[in-house]
Order: structure tokens, then sequence, then C-alpha cells
């Protein structure tokens, strides 16, 4: 242990920590404080121990927006990965096409959210947008403000166009770093692509594509801007999600205690999926090498 | 400093510094014997930090749980809380 006395290089974490405090710690405090009183005013609070908590548990509107939030989550992840990994398989692997597809597949996370929203917004219009007005030509009524079912085919038409290039890209990076020599060995024993694909590819891209499912999960269960933007959490409820309920609670009615209690009720589930998903995919890959 | 916009209130102003003086005290029992793997009666091999960050997180479960579904005074699961987590510190 004669390494962790010499390690001064801790201190070069300093400055990273203390932009964490500033943008993380001191306001998740400041959200545990409003968690437990009633606030009316900057100078005009009242304490109420774990009434909000109690509330938000209880609220029926609440448990119906984790059930949509989760089902989201887990239809968009069934349709993201196998995709993104069937068009990482697909893409060129060198050369001036290669480039170009990669550039091309990454041009929808380059755009912003609430903008992403925007497009699908004109692009579903049963008027003048280009989808919307197309099914609606085929003799399909089609409108997602008034269908539930079509909004939500809509929205996750739209987070999967929007997110399955950055699984594409973790796949790509994670195939591209498999050695030449896998593939060489593959083709000397006579393997066929699908058993090329489930004994050597997949399992080489096991970390990126641990990776892109956490960083999937996380970001269609945090999704705000773009759902905010294209239904608005509607028609009715159906398409409010739990952190545009939130928003709801905490800006629409200004009820900062409920929000601040639902916040960091909302962080629990958050860091439970997290760590027990981080865990599963660690422990998994244990079991192959030992085997 | 003025903190006042942080709304601060003795309870979590004792949470929250409880909370690091555990930090801080892990920190200098982390230098002074460093942690092992080890497995206990948890499904996976954890170092004392997973196993604090796995005993407060449960904590947290068992205090909601108690919430929503009992009537009764937080304290109660307080203490189960806190029973969890000497249990999972020490054998988890």
């Amino acid at each position: 242990m004669d390494k962790w006395k010499d390690n001064k290089a801790w201190f070069l974490v300093i400055p990273v920590f203390i932009l964490v405090a500033f943008s993380a710690i001191i306001p998740l405090m400041t959200v545990v404080n409003y968690s437990v009183q009633d606030i009316f005013g900057p100078d005009n609070r009242l304490f109420v121990g774990t009434e909000w908590f109690k509330e938000v548990l209880s609220d029926t509107r609440l448990h119906d927006a984790l059930g949509r939030q989760l089902l989201f989550s887990g239809l968009v992840l069934l349709i993201e990965m196998p995709l993104g990994i069937l068009i990482a398989l697909m893409m060129p692997k060198k050369g001036w096409a290669s480039s170009l597809s990669l550039v091309l597949i990454a041009l929808p996370l380059l755009i912003p959210w609430n903008v992403i929203g925007t497009i699908w917004i004109i692009f579903t219009r049963p008027d003048i947008g280009l989808l919307g007005a197309a099914i609606n030509g085929m003799g399909v009524a089609f409108d997602h403000t008034n269908s539930a079912g079509q909004a939500w085919i809509t929205l996750m038409l739209m987070e999967v166009w929007h997110w399955t290039p950055l699984v594409a890209l973790l796949a790509f990076a994670g195939l591209r770093s498999i050695p030449e020599a896998y593939f060489q060995a593959a083709k000397i024993d006579g393997a066929s692509t699908w058993a090329t694909f489930w004994y050597i590819q997949l399992p080489k891209m096991r970390g990126v594509l641990t990776i892109a499912l956490l960083l999937r999960f996380m970001d269609s269960f945090l999704i705000y801007a773009e759902p905010f933007v294209l239904t608005g959490g509607g028609p009715g409820n159906s398409t409010t999600f739990l952190s545009i309920y939130l928003v709801k609670i905490a800006v629409g009615q200004f009820d900062l205690g409920p929000a601040a209690a639902f916040s960091l009720i909302y962080n629990l589930i958050v860091l439970l999926f997290c760590f027990s998903l981080y865990q599963v995919l660690l422990n998994v890959g244990k079991g192959e090498k030992t085997s | 400093m003025n903190l006042e916009w942080m709304a601060w209130t003795v309870p979590t102003a004792t949470f929250f510094i409880t909370i690091f003086l555990t930090l801080i005290c892990m920190t200098i029992w982390q230098v002074l014997s460093p942690t092992t793997d080890r497995r206990g009666f948890l499904p996976i091999s954890t170092t004392r930090g997973d196993r604090l960050f796995i005993g407060l997180l449960s904590s947290a479960y068992i205090n909601l749980a108690w919430l929503g579904l009992t009537d009764m005074t937080i304290w109660i699961s307080f203490v189960l809380g806190l029973v969890w987590m000497a249990i999972v510190m020490r054998w988890g």
C-alpha cells in the first residue's frame, strides 16, 4: 500500500468535486430541505415532517405516471438495442462510406431536444406534416393529439429515431475494436454469420452495450423535453411521464414541498435501477470468464 | 455566507452532517486499513463502501415503504433502517 501514501493525484479531482458540489450536491440538499417543509415564500415556511412523502406515495396519478414511464423505457429499449446493433453490423467497416454513414447516423444526436419535439410536431401534423398527411392520405385516420395510442406510437418513433444512433455508434465502436484474428479463426472453423455474431461480436460488445443500455435507460426514464413539446403529456394524461408530472406539480402548481418529495423518490428509483442494472451486467461477465 | 435560500431545518441538517461524517470516517478507515472484496449474504461481492451504499439505499426504501404502507411513526422504520444498515455492514 505504498502507492496510496504518495497518491497526490487525488488533489487534481478537487476542481471537479467543487463543480459537482455546486451543480448537484448543494441543489440536491436544498431539495431535501424543501421536501420536509411547506414553502409559502422565501421567508415563510413551515416544517411538516414526512407529510409530503406520505401524500406523494399515495398519489394514484404518480403511480400511473410511474407505470407509463416504465412501459415507455422498456418498449424503447426493446426496440433501440437490437436495432442499434443491427445498424452497427450493417455499416461499412472502412473507407469514405464508413465516415459518411457515421456522420449521417449521428445527425439526430446533434439536434437540441426541444427542437426534436418541434420537428416531430410538424412532421406528424395531419394537414401539412409529411408523415401525418401521408398516413391520412392512405386512408388511416392519424392525429396524435386525439388518440392516446397514436400519441404513444409517435413518441416512441421519435425516441427511437433520436437515440438509436447512439446505440449504433457505441456498438460500432465496440465492433471495430475486435481484433481481426477472431474473425479469421471463425472463418477457418467455418462458423456461420450467426455463430460469429453470437460467440464473438456480441460478447466482445458487452462493455459498450452495457454503457448503451444504462445510458438509454436513464435518458428514457428521465425524458422530458420531447414529450413536453410534442404531446404536453396528453391527450388526457396518456403520455404524462414522471418528469412531466413533476414539473406540473413544481412549476404549474408551485407546490415545492410535494414536488421535492416526489423528486427524491424519483431519484431513489433511478439510483436503484442504475445500481441493480450495473451489478447484473457486471456479474454476467464474471460468470462467462470463469466458465 | 447566507444559506437562508437553502431553507435548512434541524432534521435535514442533522441528516447531512451525519452523512458527511460517515463519509469522512469511512475515508479515514479506508486509509488506515484498506477494504477487500468479500462475499456475505448479499448476492454480490462487496467492499465496505458498496455495503454502505446498499445499506443507505435500502434503508431509504424501508422508510418509504413504512410511510406508504403504515400510519405508524417514522421512528420505528428509522430504527429498523439503522438495524438493517448494521446487518448489511457486518454480514452483507
